[in-house]
């Protein structure tokens, strides 16, 4: 196995409440797997402290081989990370097309050239309209973003990611929100663009169709802590998290 | 959508110069030169302070600064080494709007919202004191008079024309930023400044890049402004300077390109207008603003723009 990322003892505390509790794990290249567990357990914290969004208290966090725990999350994301966010974040008033063609000119290290206008610069445009078509947004490009749909803006999250071609991508619950039919749609698409984009997935959900339907491991968090992680069948039987988190009927 | 765009563009062009052009064959006297020098030369400013506040949001209330540097290069220059160095001096003090705002900007981006806001202007009105008191360098409260632009630049037809070139050109560079990379990159730092993070890119320093430019094209509008009236004073430095650029972008639209250069002229002839009959004209600007925050809040430029928006959706449905 070959990690791609790994963590050892993450800790980062908010005055006395601790909110990751030596977290260690290791994710290998190419896999798709899953972060659960009840509100406040740390997932979204987590998930800002890979993206240097925080910096945590105690721990190391590597990428690729390289300690990032410290980088600023320009750095990050300059190594190849992509996030989309919980709280769906991306430019409303900018056209659906040009969320993602700036994405793909930052990329390209395009965004400080003044004097060409942003349809001229091909490659970002061609590559934003592929993953538009990807995500089968390519019909509502010129709309501006506050238009669509919750669940299109969710995708678009994810297509502004993707314009930065990451080779990990972190999905912070991409299906809340939906409606079991969008959320169904959504779970075949994200299986489809980590093989298509070839990229190692961690995503965070609560929706246990998603993350069982797809994800190869699964990381349960519970209080800042790694309750267990392992294959979704191990998850599913396992006495602890059944208390902590899942349940009875997931059985 | 975009052939809309090309025909919109077009159109601001072609009226622009057909209005601008035919001025001086038109103009009854050498005032109406002067107030048409006037649009075109605050027009630009107000462009190129939206640069800052409507593109990047970014409400600085310190351009005045870099309005009075460029007028007070021009003025200095010509009266301490003659006419010739008029040019230069347009020059040297765009140069030292683009050092001055490096500098300052290091500081002032560091922070934002209203505090960006109050620091730019406390530097507007240090750079005002200092000219105010120091009398024998800028002349103090007197200001420089008589600056003549050399040769057949002293021409009020010739210097007209001049400064038609030069916004024209501004105002086309400034188009050109608006559309680039850049010009995107900076709208969506105003719309969401941490997602821009995670595209990999600095906030603050695309922020300074955009202080700094519209910076410069403060400081060329003050240096053009001076061989218009022919004179400088150190209000060109004064909060109320800067206060009426925001005036202007407010009133024509700060979210339309083009919006605070029809700003500036509304502006510019209430005052010619209303100032001929009263001196109370300041009421009727504060009316007109009234007016506009409350029923108008798009400015001008954007309420229209939405009006047709909506007339061609609605005969979009019924056809």
């Amino acid at each position: 196995m070959q990690p791609i990322l790994e963590l050892d003892a993450v800790t980062k505390s908010f005055g006395g409440l601790r909110v990751t509790s030596g977290v260690s794990f290791s994710i290998e290249k190419g896999s798709i797997s899953a972060i659960i567990g009840p509100n406040g357990a740390g997932k979204t914290t987590l998930f800002n402290q890979i993206t240097g969004y925080l910096n945590p208290d105690h721990g190391r966090i590597v990428f690729e081989g390289e300690d990032i725990t410290r980088l600023s999350t320009r750095e990050i994301v300059a190594r190849g990370m992509g996030r989309a966010f919980q709280v769906t974040s991306f430019f409303p008033e900018e056209t659906v097309l040009d969320n993602i063609r700036v994405a793909c000119l930052s990329r390209l290290n395009m965004t400080r050239k003044t004097m060409k206008s942003v349809s001229e610069f091909t490659d970002a445009t061609d590559k934003a309209f592929s993953i538009l078509e990807s995500l089968g947004l390519d019909k509502q490009a010129d709309r501006q973003a506050f238009e669509l749909a919750h669940g299109d803006q969710k995708l678009l999250d994810i297509g502004i990611a993707l314009g930065l071609e990451p080779k990990m991508l972190l999905l912070d619950e991409p299906t809340s929100g939906m409606s079991p039919e969008e959320r169904l749609l959504t779970r075949n698409l994200i299986q489809k663009l980590w093989k298509e984009f070839n990229l190692t997935l961690l995503f965070i959900e609560h929706d246990m169709d998603t993350v069982f339907g797809i994800a190869q491991t699964v990381r349960v968090l519970q209080m800042g802590r790694l309750l267990a992680e392992g294959s979704p069948e191990e998850i599913r039987r396992n006495p602890e998290v059944i208390t902590a988190y899942l349940g009875e009927e997931v059985l | 959508m975009k052939h809309r765009h090309r025909i919109k563009e077009v159109g601001f062009w072609a009226l622009f110069f057909l209005v601008f052009g035919l001025i001086p064959v038109f103009a009854k006297s050498e005032y109406h030169l002067v107030l048409a020098n006037h649009i075109l030369i605050w027009g630009m400013f107000a462009m190129a302070f939206n640069m800052l506040f409507g593109v990047t949001g970014m409400l600085s209330f310190g351009q005045a600064l870099y309005y009075g540097l460029g007028a007070y290069w021009v003025g200095l220059m010509v009266k301490t080494f003659g006419e010739a160095w008029f040019l230069p001096a347009i020059g040297f003090g765009v140069l030292s709007a683009v050092l001055l705002s490096m500098l300052i900007g290091l500081l002032v981006i560091r922070v934002s919202g209203v505090y960006f806001t109050v620091l730019t202007l406390a530097f507007g009105q240090l750079a005002w004191q200092i000219t105010f008191k120091w009398y024998h360098f800028t002349g103090g409260d007197d200001g420089i008079q008589g600056i003549m632009a050399p040769g057949i630049l002293g021409n009020h037809i010739v210097y007209y024309c001049f400064t038609l070139l030069l916004v024209a050109v501004s105002i086309w560079i400034l188009r050109r930023l608006v559309n680039s990379p850049l010009g995107l990159t900076l709208r969506c730092i105003r719309q969401n400044p941490d997602r821009v993070r995670f595209l990999g890119r600095r906030v603050r320093r695309n922020q300074l890049r955009i202080y700094v430019i519209s910076s410069s094209f403060a400081a060329l509008a003050g240096g053009l402004m001076s061989g218009v009236n022919n004179s400088i004073h150190p209000d060109m430095f004064y909060w109320t300077t800067s206060g009426e650029v925001i005036l202007m972008g407010v009133i024509g639209g700060i979210g339309q390109f083009f919006g605070p250069f029809i700003g500036a002229a509304v502006i510019i002839i209430i005052q010619d207008v209303v100032g001929a009959r009263t001196e109370y004209w300041s009421l009727i600007i504060g009316l007109v603003m009234m007016t506009m925050v409350l029923l108008l809040p798009r400015g001008l430029v954007g309420e229209i723009q939405a009006f047709m928006a909506r007339f061609k959706s609605g005969a979009g449905n019924r056809g």
